[in-house]
């Protein structure tokens, strides 16, 4: 017996590793600041966030600096994740059937792995979303070292990136929706790593029939 | 004058209304650069460094008269030089005094997003305010004119300030003042615009300059600081002022239509989860995992 079964109750399944979770909240951390000054920034409406947060200047200092960490945990997460984040024949059904799973009927979902299609689309636009910020914001970031004739570099910046970061705000929000409100026990996964046997079964049924043995896990 | 003319008109990242805005109408106040008669002394360059209390800047030697490629963030004021060869193969030395144009509608402001960072008097003066700037350099990525510099050491943009602190005691600015051929005027939009369309005139009819015209560029809703050029229809001549400059197309993109698309998305998106959670509620409850009290096993 690990030590990491012993830890995981009779019934459960670890869902998340101690690193992934760690990885997920250094994120998480990162990721609230940025949008938090990044709002500051985008709308003179918002800029007390900034104020609160110890000033604009001191916002746009550190802004970067979280960008670059939160980048970092991005790499984490596509070393760790990326395989099992490719799409699948039956995600093409599920967003087919997205409209069973926005009102709860989710018996009439077809069988998701480990991660359904919705997942999957997070990801990816976290991870697409999370390169172009961070390309743009390097050239944000040291805009005044650009020659007047490399111009044109500013002007993609400054529209994509407030672009990447709606995009990935949009997903945000649907992923704190889910994993805090519309799926119970979701978030207890990313916080002890465990996530019931029911739960599996519930949301993510091909998975469950990996752990119990009734199918072979994909490669 | 002094006071009225540092009424605010213009804020950037401002929330909400500008104290003050629209009570009082004011002249709009006009710097007018005659390239014709400009002899590329840079005595104006030294009178602004002097009243600005700038330090020496080092200058680098590039076989032209050009002591330093661009403006600095403590050099606000340079005259560029271009040996121009006309099409009969003569040679017409164009030299054009540069520093920030004072834009009707500065594409620095509309870009800034630090509240009151940048302000518009309502003399038409565009002015840096360096204790609300927060570095960003968004000014540098609006300014059609390649104006605002960083110092990178405060983490502050500093350009020209139309010397306000002199026009509003009623004194010319100090550039103005230094120009010993009388090629530099400050005045009203109007006179100044007079003035040149007079000279225009002149340079047409008395010096065969058949493209004499005025540069008061009007994507950028005409300047606070006009030009008198030799031939205006190639205006690039002169140290690569542009044809048609106007605040970038890129720039009123995002602080117009995607602002709004974008705060509509966000607060639509709140309250459509918002909605979602009373209307479905959660997927499943937690306890369901758990057997009733006296269920059958």
């Amino acid at each position: 017996m690990t030590h990491r079964e012993q830890l995981t109750p009779h019934g459960h399944v670890l869902r998340y590793t101690f690193p992934e979770r760690l990885n997920h909240w250094v994120a998480a951390g990162a990721y609230l600041y940025l949008v938090a000054t990044g709002l500051a920034f985008w709308s003179p409406w918002l800029f007390w966030i900034a104020v609160m947060l110890g000033g604009g200047q001191t916002s746009r200092m550190l802004h970067p600096w979280a960008g670059l960490i939160f980048a970092s945990s991005l790499v984490y997460m596509f070393v760790k994740w990326s395989k099992q984040m490719k799409f699948e024949p039956v995600d093409k059904e599920w967003w087919k059937s997205l409209h069973f799973y926005i009102t709860n009927q989710d018996d009439k979902m077809p069988p998701a792995g480990r991660y359904n299609a919705g997942q999957k689309m997070l990801f990816w636009s976290f991870f697409f979303g999370g390169l172009v910020l961070l390309l743009t914001g390097l050239v944000l970031w040291f805009t005044d070292a650009l020659p007047w004739s490399w111009r044109w570099l500013r002007y993609v910046a400054v529209i994509l990136h407030p672009t990447a970061a709606l995009i990935t705000i949009g997903n945000f929000m649907i992923h704190v929706y889910m994993g805090v409100f519309a799926e119970r026990g979701a978030f207890g996964s990313v916080i002890r790593g465990d996530v019931s046997m029911a739960f599996a079964k519930r949301y993510h049924p091909s998975w469950y029939e990996e752990i119990v043995g009734n199918s072979q896990p994909r490669k | 004058m002094s006071q009225a003319t540092l009424r605010i008109q213009k804020i950037s990242g401002h929330a909400g209304s500008i104290p003050g805005q629209d009570t009082q109408r004011d002249l709009q106040v006009c710097k007018l650069v005659d390239t014709t008669t400009c002899i590329g002394c840079k005595a104006c360059e030294v009178a602004c460094v002097e009243w600005n209390s700038m330090p020496f800047s080092p200058t680098t030697f590039d076989n032209t008269y050009q002591t330093m490629p661009d403006t600095r963030w403590n050099y606000w004021n340079l005259i560029l030089f271009n040996e121009h060869e006309r099409e009969d193969g003569s040679l017409q030395w164009l030299m054009r005094k540069h520093q920030c144009m004072h834009c009707a509608e500065p594409g620095c402001l509309e870009a800034c997003p630090a509240d009151g960072a940048i302000v518009q008097y309502s003399n038409g003066v565009v002015d840096f305010q360096q204790s609300n700037c927060i570095g960003c350099g968004y000014c540098i990525t609006g300014c059609p004119f390649n104006i605002p510099k960083l110092n990178s050491v405060t983490k502050r943009v500093y350009k020209c300030s139309l010397c306000t602190d002199r026009i509003s005691e009623g004194l010319e600015p100090a550039c103005i003042k230094s120009c010993p051929t009388g090629c530099l005027h400050f005045g009203t939009k109007e006179d100044m615009l007079d003035l040149a369309g007079q000279r225009t005139k002149q340079l047409k009819e008395h010096f065969g300059y058949g493209n004499a015209g005025v540069y008061d560029p009007p994507g950028v809703g005409g300047t606070g600081v006009i030009y008198v050029l030799h031939d205006a229809t190639k205006p690039e001549l002169y140290g690569g002022l542009p044809a048609n400059p106007s605040i970038p197309f890129v720039v009123k993109l995002w602080k117009h239509p995607l602002k709004w698309l974008g705060n509509l998305a966000i607060a639509g998106g709140l309250i459509g989860l918002f909605v979602h959670y009373l209307r479905f509620g959660p997927k499943a409850r937690e306890d369901e995992d758990i057997p009733p009290v006296g269920a059958q096993p």
